[in-house]
């Protein structure tokens, strides 16, 4: 087995070399309850800085995507003080002045790029900033999207900004407003109220078992 | 990177006969009914007859689960030698959800709309939940040739005619509100340049009906409904486990028994009513399997519900998506969606051959690549068992170059960092443990037999029949989550609550002594494990 030393908050820990930072600290012995949630890349839970032994250089990653590598210093970041302001989405506009008055510090950037730098999804999150500054949601939207609001960025910015937060609200600004609205929904949804396929479907239900499967073996499938 | 030489071999295979596999594609013959009996009562999970037992005690008494469930259902309480006083209770709300995830935040949102006090508990983090982990997409009958009654028969087909119709026809009926309803609160769909749903296949749906937020569907969803959650002031207790139900001496819900999973602190909730939205059990590891579940997927809900003297139904059928990534070693069991097969990715064995159509359901996919990897001898040796190949270059043949980049950024991104490119490279799969199909039985006001105890989401049982279609999960949570939130908050008008009591547990510990059940564990799990492991 070909192992790797690391340090998990400076301690010493000798691990199987293929193995994340996340399985890595269980391997160790660590039952996990912060820093830990999907396991698969998606929620963020698992932030984590990390140094190589005689490299300067502070890095940034998700644990459970990660491997370890010998003389990785590690420390999980398993909450970051994220400012959230709360609002009712039914009442603002997707208009430059929300940002403004939701997250006035966007504008107080400095243009250092350490977010992007240090974002474990490889997202251009000043570029989404720069976006949200100009209200440009529909662009904003897109460049963050892939965003797991694992805090890394906002642990870095000097400016003291909360990108993800500023990510999710220029989303659902763009899902409600600026998205094109979808007709054929709206239609349906009318037609279901209006109960026009009630009785179709009451039919559909009150099928004998062996009739349905029949249905069900012949049914036309779209192509 | 691969660089195992058997692996080399095989993919060499896979590469020569893609071109060829491309042109027959339309040709790929799909299963009889026959067939796909056959196909999985030989090689399905849930028909391994040695990994079932039958229950001794409670509701379901004589009825199978798989033994790692039935010794959670039939373990002692971890609230059973506690000295509690339920006259002061640290919390006391109408309606208490329990569990963070879409179905619980869906409920939290319609109970508070409702004018109901709410609070949410979670074990671990608001949005810690499969949820945010599903990444193909949701189901709704909302395009012209299409129509809920076409939606209700793939549903039924899917569950092989076990689903509770009531349950589906609300299902199928409420989707495209569900749909409606995200988009009004912000969640980006997939969409065209005039508004209209891209929508695709998924296994064993007659129309394309899935809407998708690229392969971020689920996270799209439940970061938006957590978003709305702490917009609206929902109280939010994170960290904080429910261990036990309370009831009132009328024998009606009354609230829960809660555990700081940090500092072991109990605390006392009273409630009206209570909402199980627990989620699933993929971290029970049934047969051993890996999952594709989040760290908290622990049948917690089950456990309490039951011992509550609440009803299971098909708690012994589950889901092995086909898609479980088999290698490399670190992401062994995530999921790769199944919208990778939706955009034209083929399942191809160890000598390229397509041995069976890709939009099978799972259920025969899965026990299709268990055949390849056992009987057939067909499966590629990976270093951690059997696999087949997911033949991704195969979706930028059929939708053009930068399909890939377009519909599936996670997936792309999650084998990238391990240099596989799977727009070029394909990839290897072995099916893991997804999802419960059974669960908790509700009526469609989404209440068990238990009064005011209402439940949502995966925990629910009856929904799916045997076998969930893949975009019905993220729809269900969304249809019976808000269904549970506005009923919750109906019936907690109408509750006035007794002196509470924890005298159903005693009961059940009475139970387990009788049926001569000895057990030194404690129920609900919590949380898996792993320490000291090395393969997870």
């Amino acid at each position: 087995m070909n192992t790797v030393d690391i340090f998990l908050f400076g301690k010493k820990y000798t691990v199987p070399a293929e193995l994340t930072i996340m399985k890595a600290m269980e391997y160790s012995g660590y039952q996990l309850v912060r820093g830990c949630g999907c396991r698969n890349g998606f929620c963020g839970a698992c932030a984590t800085i990390y140094r190589i032994k005689g490299n300067p250089e502070l890095k940034t990653c998700l644990a459970c995507q990660t491997k370890v590598e010998d003389g990785m210093y590690i420390a999980t970041l398993p909450f970051f003080p994220l400012v959230k302001q709360v609002y009712d989405i039914e009442k603002i506009k997707p208009d430059q002045m929300i940002m403004m008055q939701l997250y006035p510090e966007i504008y107080s950037c400095i243009g250092c790029n350490a977010c992007t730098k240090a974002c474990p999804q490889s997202l251009n999150v000043m570029q989404y900033i720069a976006y949200a500054q100009r209200g440009e949601y529909d662009k904003c939207a897109e460049e963050s999207f892939d965003c797991v609001m694992c805090g890394i960025c906002s642990s870095r910015c000097p400016a003291g900004i909360s990108h993800p937060q500023v990510a999710m609200l220029s989303r659902r600004l763009y899902g409600k407003y600026i998205a094109p609205a979808c007709e054929h929904l709206k239609e349906r949804v009318n037609e279901i109220k209006e109960g026009k396929f009630e009785s179709l479907l009451e039919q559909v239900m009150n099928k004998p078992i062996e009739e349905l499967k029949e249905l069900y073996n012949n049914r036309e499938i779209e192509k | 990177m691969y660089t195992d030489s058997k692996i080399l071999e095989s993919l060499k295979k896979v590469e020569q006969t893609r071109q060829e596999r491309f042109n027959n594609k339309d040709n790929i013959k799909r299963m009889g009914a026959d067939e796909k009996d056959a196909i999985l009562k030989q090689y399905h999970p849930d028909y391994k007859e040695e990994s079932f037992e039958n229950l001794k005690i409670g509701v379901n008494k004589g009825e199978k689960v798989p033994h790692e469930l039935a010794d959670m259902l039939q373990a002692h309480s971890r609230v059973a030698n506690l000295d509690l006083d339920l006259t002061k209770p640290d919390y006391d709300v109408d309606v208490l959800v329990i569990g963070g995830g879409g179905a619980g935040a869906s409920a939290a949102i319609e109970a508070n709309e409702a004018g109901a006090e709410v609070m949410v508990v979670t074990k671990l983090r608001m949005g810690d939940a499969n949820s945010m982990m599903a990444e193909g997409g949701i189901q709704a009958a909302d395009k012209p040739n299409d129509s809920p009654a076409i939606h209700y028969l793939d549903v039924m087909g899917g569950g092989h005619f076990a689903n509770r119709p009531e349950l589906v026809k609300k299902l199928v009926s409420e989707a495209p509100e569900a749909i409606a309803w995200l988009s009004n609160l912000g969640v980006e769909f997939d969409k065209d340049e005039n508004g209209n749903m891209i929508t695709t296949h998924g296994g064993g749906t007659s129309r394309k009906r899935m809407h998708a937020c690229k392969d971020y569907s689920g996270a799209e969803i439940m970061r938006t409904l957590r978003d709305e959650v702490l917009n609206r002031g929902i109280k939010v207790v994170d960290f904080t486990a429910a261990i036990e139900l309370i009831k009132d001496t009328e024998g009606k819900i009354a609230g829960a028994v809660l555990l700081n999973m940090e500092t072991k602190d109990i605390l006392i909730a009273r409630a009206k009513c209570v909402v199980i939205a627990t989620g699933g059990a993929g971290r029970m590891h049934y047969q051993g399997f890996p999952t594709s579940n989040h760290y908290g997927a622990t049948a917690d809900g089950l456990v309490l519900g039951y011992r509550a003297g609440a009803k299971l139904l098909y708690p012994e059928t589950f889901r092995y998506h086909p898609n479980g990534a088999a290698f490399p070693e670190q992401i062994l069991g995530a999921l790769v969606t199944e919208k990778v097969r939706s955009l034209g990715a083929q399942l191809v064995n160890r000598d390229g051959v397509a041995y069976i159509h890709p939009l099978e359901t799972r259920d025969v996919n899965a026990s299709g690549i268990i055949r390849e990897c056992s009987d057939r001898d067909e499966g590629v040796e990976t270093g951690n068992g059997k696999a087949v190949w997911l033949d991704t270059p195969m979706i930028e043949m059929i939708g053009g170059e930068g399909t890939i980049l377009k519909r599936i950024p996670a997936m792309y991104r999650m084998f990238a960092k391990y240099d596989i490119d799977i727009r070029k490279v394909p990839i290897l799969v072995y099916p893991t443990l997804h999802y419960q199909n059974g669960g908790l039985e509700i009526s469609t006001n989404g209440m068990t037999g238990i009064k005011n105890l209402f439940v949502a989401g995966e925990a629910v049982g009856g929904i799916h029949g045997r076998n969930r279609l893949m975009g019905n999960s993220l729809l269900d949570i969304i249809v019976f989550g808000r269904n549970a939130g506005k009923e919750s908050a109906k019936a907690a008008k109408n509750t006035v609550l007794k002196d509470l009591t924890l005298s159903h547990v005693k009961d059940f510990e009475n139970e387990l002594a009788k049926a001569n059940i000895k057990t030194d564990l404690v129920s609900p799990k919590l949380l898996p494990n792993y320490t000291k492991q090395k393969n997870i």
